[in-house]
């Protein structure tokens, strides 16, 4: 068993070495985490597990038994969180393919630094390519982000 | 119809996908026509945007024309746009009704818009590439706006009985400033929808000054969805009882199966069946490999990595990338076979020259790197495919797999989804194809994923090239002759492989008194093919840094040579947008120095490039500012981009294509390649191949000049001349000069 958006999905039946990514996308149907590349290098896969990025695509499902998983899905309540807001209000997304992995990844730098320089935000955002090139806009939105008051 | 939420809307369509022949003859001596199809749907346009006006005279004239695009305004307010384009992220899904809401007057919060479904014989032609999107549709999404305006005025000056001549529109309303009323759009829509449609030729458009949303920033309409992860992209597709395919075929293009371990790998967990396609050959449809279904991507993937083939190579690509280096240096100083260009005298001009420079550019092969990896969904029906595609070209799609399941077009039923990156590679249809064929083997959907090694490994390559150049100065520093023989690829023996031409036109050869451009093919059998601004990206930054060599030989200034080869302000083929206009180009130049501060002071170690290019009917110059240390590593500062596409729709698109291409060129000159050995691509993932990360992205200065020229596409032009202007910077802080992308095989870094 493991939790995904505060949902109990049962892991019976599945090969314990499939990655989260596809038991995410092709069991669950949670089809917002993304493949880009399978080994870790692009970030499009990122969740969060107990509130810590991770990249999915890499994960087996035997390494998060019991264990709590947020997805982008998850990520809005009863309103948009913060960044997901600054990445429409920046417009951040050119083809939209990374940003559901740019957000994940930017959600929980905020939550570990309320108040990021570039620095911390090129460090923390340093596993998560966009091909289309929207790194300037996303640094933005994180700022605007921060300062709408994410905790 | 589950394409639409709009059930109007859908009704309508599938009235015409069922009879497309029933729409009265009468309609189609009209541009735009009205629909009464629904009770209760208020007023419904619909009307045809084609490549060209030509194309769109030909289409009024066919028996059987058929719109393509609708606009519903509803009795409740709300206005539905049919957009037509494929979103590939230059923001055509926003554009477009952009444009028609600014002449119709709409509130931009009331629009809403729904993607088309592929199919030509109601949408006509459906693509995105060469950047064309908006401009040809520019006129016909306008005049369908100003239509829709025209008659909701009409419709509320009958119901006040005042001239319409005395209404004004403004933000889904109607007002009669006389009287003090006012009508929303909704409100009038019934009405409007039965008075007669008015000519769309004799309707006044706006003028630039009088654009309320047209040039403003509108954050694209898919945004919430792709902020919460809503499905949207092709690999997002799922259909009940889908099953998952992966396609392996030889490394070396080309390659057959001899023989596989399919009894094997139909023993492993979720493997449904595997199987050999023989495919027809051709690399754009479905070459020879082996297909595995499973029941899920990770039992396809995992069964994959078992999956031991064994190629018959005898027919396969033997391509080198270390032999064409070899091979192309060694001819680079002689003339090539074919003549593009020629004009006076160079051998002339060359001896009576007061100085003469000569230099070998090159640049390597590079795939698309789309972020979504190639895919498509199909399901096989028996007499009918349904499929889901992410395509720059769905129509040809359509036409492929309709010939190769001998299947009627209209059994071919196709779902245009959002792609995740495009660049040029989803002009060509190999993954659909390829789904349809193992679609036709499986019993039920399956949907075909490709690795992101699969992907960088069977692509279309920008190809790799070289030019070799010398140029001749005048005693003032004046270019008076100019020659370049362009090394480039042919899969066939007598024309270049696709992205790898030279155009007679090409800059600066036709501007001068004396100039030559010679070519030579090389063979080649790896697949090329269209990379976002196909031939410019890489053209652009041999030529311009070229020059920026003459004039650093000249002892003049950057900006001042150019212009001097710019010259007077001409049309080089008057009204054809695809050709170079010098006074669009000095403009840009002059804005780009004057934004990026050219000419003024910089510490030690800092330098200014320029750049200019015109490629795909947009002027660019470009200004780097660029650090350079000791150890060859460089910083990017800032990169001020001046643009000249007529118009901007939507600046905040503009702005992010801007941004995107200045990252993707500096991304691409500084690191990325792929080697070519055995046929073999060398690269595979991301490791290999390091697209550039956020800390690397330069800030991006966007500036444009809103010309009265019909809007063109900015998500190719502003590409080429980046990889140049850094280059010049690199050169004007350090000295260096960098003739051979990717700079990191020059010990340059980041
Ligand atoms: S898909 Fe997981 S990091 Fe790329
Ligand atoms: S927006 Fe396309 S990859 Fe980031």
């Amino acid at each position: 068993m493991f939790k995904v958006n505060g949902t109990e999905q049962s892991l019976e039946g599945i090969d314990p070495s499939t990655p989260l990514l596809w038991v995410l996308r092709d069991t669950l149907g949670l089809v917002g985490t993304k493949y880009g590349c399978g080994i870790a290098q692009c970030g499009a896969c990122t969740v969060h597990l107990n509130g810590q990025p991770i990249r999915a695509c890499v994960t087996p499902i035997s390494a998060i038994e019991g264990q709590a998983i947020t997805t982008i899905e998850g990520l809005a309540t009863d309103k948009l969180n913060a960044v997901q807001q600054a990445w429409i209000d920046y417009d951040v997304a050119q083809c939209g393919y990374c940003q559901a992995g740019q957000i994940m990844t930017a959600v929980a730098l905020l939550k570990d630094k309320p108040a990021p320089t570039d620095a911390d935000i090129d460090q923390a955002m340093s596993g998560n390519i966009c091909r289309c090139g929207t790194y300037v806009r996303i640094r933005q939105a994180i700022h605007a982000a921060a300062k709408g008051g994410v905790a | 119809m589950s394409f639409s939420a709009d059930s109007y809307i859908s009704e309508i369509i599938a009235e015409f996908e069922q009879a497309p022949r029933n729409v009265p003859r009468a309609f189609s001596r009209r541009s735009i026509l009205k629909f009464t199809g629904a009770a209760g749907a208020g007023l419904v346009l619909a009307f045809s945007l084609t490549p060209s006006s030509a194309e769109a005279a030909a289409a009024m004239a066919a028996k059987d024309f058929a719109p393509n695009v609708f606009l519903r305004v509803a009795p409740d307010g709300g206005i539905v746009i049919i957009s037509k384009g494929p979103e590939i992220g230059q923001g055509i899904k926003t554009a477009f009704p952009l444009i028609i809401a600014e002449e119709m007057d709409a509130a931009w919060a009331d629009v809403r818009v729904e993607q088309a479904m592929i199919n030509p014989a109601i949408y006509g032609r459906q693509s995105a590439g060469g950047s064309t999107s908006i401009p040809n549709s520019w006129d016909q999404l306008r005049r369908a706006g100003a239509t829709a305006r025209a008659m909701l005025i009409a419709a509320a000056a009958k119901q006040w009985n005042v001239p319409a001549s005395e209404c004004t529109a403004s933000a889904s309303k109607v007002i009669h400033a006389a009287s003090n009323r006012e009508a929303t759009y909704g409100s009038l829509a019934i009405k409007a929808a039965a008075l007669p449609v008015p000519d769309a030729t004799k309707l006044t458009l706006k003028t630039r000054s009088e654009y309320k949303l047209l040039g403003n920033r509108f954050t694209g309409v898919d945004n919430l969805a792709v902020v919460t992860g809503k499905p949207l992209f092709g690999i997002d597709q799922t259909v009940p009882g889908m099953l998952y395919a992966v396609y392996e075929k030889c490394p070396a293009v080309g390659g057959k199966v001899a023989s596989a371990n399919l009894d094997y790998i139909k023993t492993l967990p979720g493997v449904k069946d595997a199987f050999v396609l023989e495919g027809n050959g051709i690399t754009s449809e479905v070459m020879p490999g082996v297909a595995i279904v499973a029941d899920s991507t990770w039992s396809a993937f995992k069964a994959k990595r078992a999956l031991q083939v064994v190629w018959d190579e005898s027919g396969a690509s033997k391509d080198s990338w270390t032999k064409i280096i070899a091979d192309a240096k060694r001819i680079a100083k002689q003339a090539g076979a074919d003549s593009i260009q020629k004009i006076g005298n160079v051998d002339e001009a060359l001896k009576g020259a007061a100085k003469t420079v000569e230099a070998f550019y090159s640049y390597p092969f590079v795939p698309h790197a789309t972020l979504e990896p190639q895919g498509c969904t199909a399901w096989f029906k028996g007499d009918e495919i349904e499929m889901w595609v992410t395509s720059q070209t769905p129509e040809r799609a359509r036409t492929n797999v309709a010939k190769m399941l001998n299947l009627a077009e209209e059994k071919v039923v196709m779902h245009q989804l959002r792609a995740g990156g495009g660049f040029g590679r989803r002009l060509v249809n190999d993954p659909v194809s390829e789904a349809a064929a193992i679609a036709q083997r499986v019993n039920a959907p399956v949907k075909l994923q490709w690795t992101r090694e699969d992907d960088m490994r069977h692509d279309f390559y920008r190809p790799g090239g070289f030019h070799q150049f010398t140029g001749g100065l005048d005693a003032n520093g004046k270019l008076i002759a100019w020659r370049g023989h362009f090394i480039t690829f042919t899969s066939d023996g007598k024309t270049p492989v696709s992205g790898g031409n030279i155009a007679a036109t090409e800059f600066p050869a036709p501007l001068l008194a004396n100039a030559e451009i010679t070519q030579t093919m090389l063979p080649l059998m790896t697949p090329c093919g269209a990379w976002r601004a196909p031939r410019s990206n890489a053209i652009a930054f041999a030529v311009q840094s070229f020059i920026h060599e003459l004039a650093v030989a000249a002892g003049r200034d950057h900006v001042e040579f150019l212009l001097e080869i710019m010259g007077e302000p001409r049309w080089m083929a008057p009204q054809n947008p695809g050709a170079l206009n010098t006074g669009r180009a000095a403009a840009v130049v002059k804005l780009a120095a004057e934004k990026s501060g050219w000419g003024q002071p910089l510490p030690k170690g800092r330098g200014r490039g320029l750049a200019f290019h015109f490629s795909h009917a947009g002027h660019f110059a470009e200004v780097a500012e660029v650090s350079v240390d000791a150890q060859k590593r460089i910083t990017v500062h800032k990169v001020t981009v001046a643009g000249d596409v007529g118009p901007i729709i939507n600046l905040s698109g503009a702005e992010n294509q801007c941004q995107g291409a200045v990252t993707d060129g500096l991304s691409t000159m500084l690191n990325l390649q792929v080697g070519i050995e055995n046929g073999r691509i060398l690269e595979g993932n991301f490791t290999e191949y390091p697209i550039l990360r956020m800390k690397n992205a330069p800030i991006v200065e966007a500036h444009f000049i809103q010309s009265d020229f019909p809007p063109t596409g900015l998500g190719e032009p502003a590409l080429p001349p980046v990889a140049p202007a850094i280059a010049n910077a690199v050169f004007a802080a350090s000295g260096l000069r960098l003739r051979n992308m990717p700079l990191r095989n020059e010990g340059v870094t980041i």
